[in-house]
């Protein structure tokens, strides 16, 4: 497996010469960056190059990164503690090659935080479709050039993307059906957010003599 | 001549072929669908970020209730996941106990899905026996973590606790007497192990039973055979793994092709299919049963010759046993800050997929270095094969959309998260 990631990065390095960010191995898996600009054309090409190849786009995950490294939580909020480097939303795709047997996760960052907006890749794998959907749904990250960009986990009707780090655990609203009216009415929340066990950070080989 | 208008019809989420709570739009042309749209959502509980407000250890329970009928698969990919970011060892015995154990629940999971999916196309017998084999097998899992389903019994550095040297009896009620219970407790004088050994015997003969319910009956193919074709191609192309690929003819199973925990030291074949339509994935799905069965009889052989530790002795991630900490101040204290606070994960990423019973499953972790996760995606197997529903039902009657959920494999658990 190891040699194939080398055989894998170096192929990476030659067909995407200029357009890599970062390619970094970690855990015997290998991570790509790209800018948003060069996606399109980087994914296509890794999707058909036959040195690469990479048949099935396995999953696609919106990350929040702002509050990366810290320990503040409030009112079920998870807080940053400190000025953020870099964009805040990302995307990683999880790349499956079945012909080399070989996996790439590639990390998108989107370029505007207030409102991130990436390239739809439904065009090169069709199973994008509902994996952008979700990542749009959960952290309202903008898929431009999707065909069908709604909604996917959420209620009808629901309003901000829960999965962001300044999204309460506990939600904004609540539902209950209310005899009187004879349909189901919507009430803010009345759960009081808590924390049972403290979000720690602690240094590296904490504990160990 | 009457005007003819394409009309939409809702198809549950109260509708017991929906398996659960499937919304499913279907715009149809007569009996004939023209385009599906399945809402999901119904059963999205956040489990991703229940996860991130919850120590690592904790959320070994939310696994189970994912994919509620593969309970310990769910817990495998996302204690492997922790397993590698962490660097933690697993002992060799807790890894044929996991193997074991992800058979045994493969086999749980398809003898539902069977049940199930002959169920909606109108065979009403499956069900029956296939239940009554699932129950030796819940019987296994209660045995071993006290639990029938949600079992967390997988823990991040190998497995809760040994398997039991005996199992538990029926007791004589007013259902069954003294001769009755006498004859059902004949498999359980033994050890756990002894009580598998006697399934795995029996099983293949069981397997028989159900073919010759369905692989030959006319009906059964009727349903099956053409309905639901998908090309090795688009297959790939739309994300699906697991049985919904290998029954479009492509060899891919994560246990043979990227092994993970001792697969590589074990002797069993992939089925795979030639049509790529329902029949085939029953037919795949029914040989992946019997070569399960042929796994959990080679760890069953394993385990009665290697007694050893089930659990990393690594104290910054595995508990200490009970006696210890009751006598000795460090470990008291490493069993209250590993419950109190939890453990640490490294900061990084990794990935770590499991051949789940109805695809890939795979954990994608993130951590900064803190007792939590800092993100955490479930890539559950069923979320893609449901976004090519659409795909798979285009120009099908109604009758065979429900074919073909049922050839899916859907469980609303994982697909919702």
């Amino acid at each position: 497996m190891a040699t194939d990631l080398n055989i894998l990065s170096a192929n990476l390095n030659e067909a995407f010469s200029g357009k890599v960010v970062s390619l970094v191995e970690y855990l015997g898996e290998l991570t790509l960056v790209v800018n948003a600009a060069d996606m399109l054309g980087v994914f296509t090409r890794l999707r058909d190059d036959a040195d690469l190849r990479f048949e099935a786009l396995v999953d696609v995950c919106g990350i929040d990164y702002s509050t990366y490294g810290s320990e503040l939580c409030e009112d079920g909020k998870y807080l940053p503690d400190a000025p953020r480097v870099g964009a805040r939303f990302a995307a990683v795709y999880h790349l499956l090659s079945v012909t080399h047997n070989i996996r790439l996760r590639v990390r998108v960052y989107a370029d505007d935080d207030a409102m991130p907006v990436l390239n739809s890749v439904t065009g090169i794998w069709p199973s994008a479709n509902w994996y952008e959907r979700e990542a749009f749904d959960l952290f309202g990250i903008i898929f431009v050039g999707h065909p069908d960009l709604r909604r996917i986990l959420t209620d009808y009707g629901f309003v901000g993307n829960p999965f962001r780090k300044d999204f309460p655990l506990s939600g904004t609203v609540e539902m209950r059906y209310d005899a009187a009216q004879q349909r189901v009415v919507y009430e803010p929340v009345t759960v009081e957010p808590r924390e049972i066990t403290p979000r720690t950070m602690r240094e590296e080989n904490y504990g160990r003599s | 001549m009457a005007e003819i208008k394409n009309y939409t019809m809702n198809f549950g989420p109260q509708h017991p072929a929906a398996h659960g709570v499937l919304r499913l739009v279907l715009e149809l042309d007569g009996e004939v669908i023209e385009r599906a749209d399945p809402h999901i959502g119904l059963l999205h509980r956040a489990t991703e970020k229940l996860a991130e407000h919850k120590t690592f250890l904790q959320s070994v329970p939310y696994m189970d209730r994912l994919d509620y009928v593969s309970m310990m698969l769910n817990e495998h990919a996302y204690v492997m996941a922790i397993e590698k970011l962490a660097g933690i060892e697993v002992p060799v015995r807790a890894q044929y106990i996991r193997v074991m154990f992800d058979e045994i629940t493969r086999i749980l999971n398809h003898l539902l899905w069977l049940g199930a999916s002959a169920l909606d196309c109108g065979a009403m017998s499956p069900m029956f026996y296939t239940f009554r084999e699932r129950e030796d097998l819940m019987d296994a899992y209660e045995a071993v973590s006290g639990a029938r389903l949600h079992a967390s019994y997988y823990r991040p550095g190998g497995v809760y606790r040994d398997l039991p040297d005996s199992m538990p009896q029926y007791q004589a009620s007013k259902i069954h007497n003294a001769a009755a219970v006498k004859k059902m407790n004949e498999s359980r004088q033994g050890s756990l192990l002894d009580f598998m050994e006697d399934f795995t015997n029996r099983f293949p003969g069981h397997i028989d039973e159900y073919e010759t319910l369905l692989t030959d009956n006319r009906i059964w193919k009727q349903r099956t055979v053409g309905i639901g074709v998908v090309s090795p191609e688009r297959a790939l192309a739309l994300g699906f793994t697991g049985p919904m690929l290998r029954g479009s003819g492509v060899v891919w199973d994560l246990r043979k092709k990227q092994p993970y925990e001792v697969y590589d030291r074990i002797d069993f074949d992939i089925p795979v299919g030639v049509e790529g339509d329902c029949y085939d994935r029953y037919l795949v799905r029914v040989e992946e049963m019997r070569q399960s069965n042929r796994i959990i009889r080679q760890c069953i052989d394993w385990l009665r010759k290697n007694p050893g530790p089930v659990m990393t002795n690594d104290l910054k991630f595995a508990p200490p046993n009970r006696e210890s900490m009751k006598q000795n101040m460090e470990e008291l204290i490493h069993h209250f800050k590993l419950f109190s606070e939890g453990f640490h994960v490294p900061a990084g990423e990794a990935y770590a997929a499991v051949e789940h019973s109805k695809g890939e499953f795979g954990i994608y972790m993130v951590s900064d270095g803190a007792n939590k996760p800092y993100r955490m995606k479930i890539r559950s197997a069923g979320f893609p094969h449901l976004s090519g529903l659409d795909e798979m039902v285009r120009g099908h009657m109604i009758a065979d959309v429900v074919a073909i959920i049922g050839t899916q494999d859907i469980v609303f658990g994982e697909i919702d998260r």
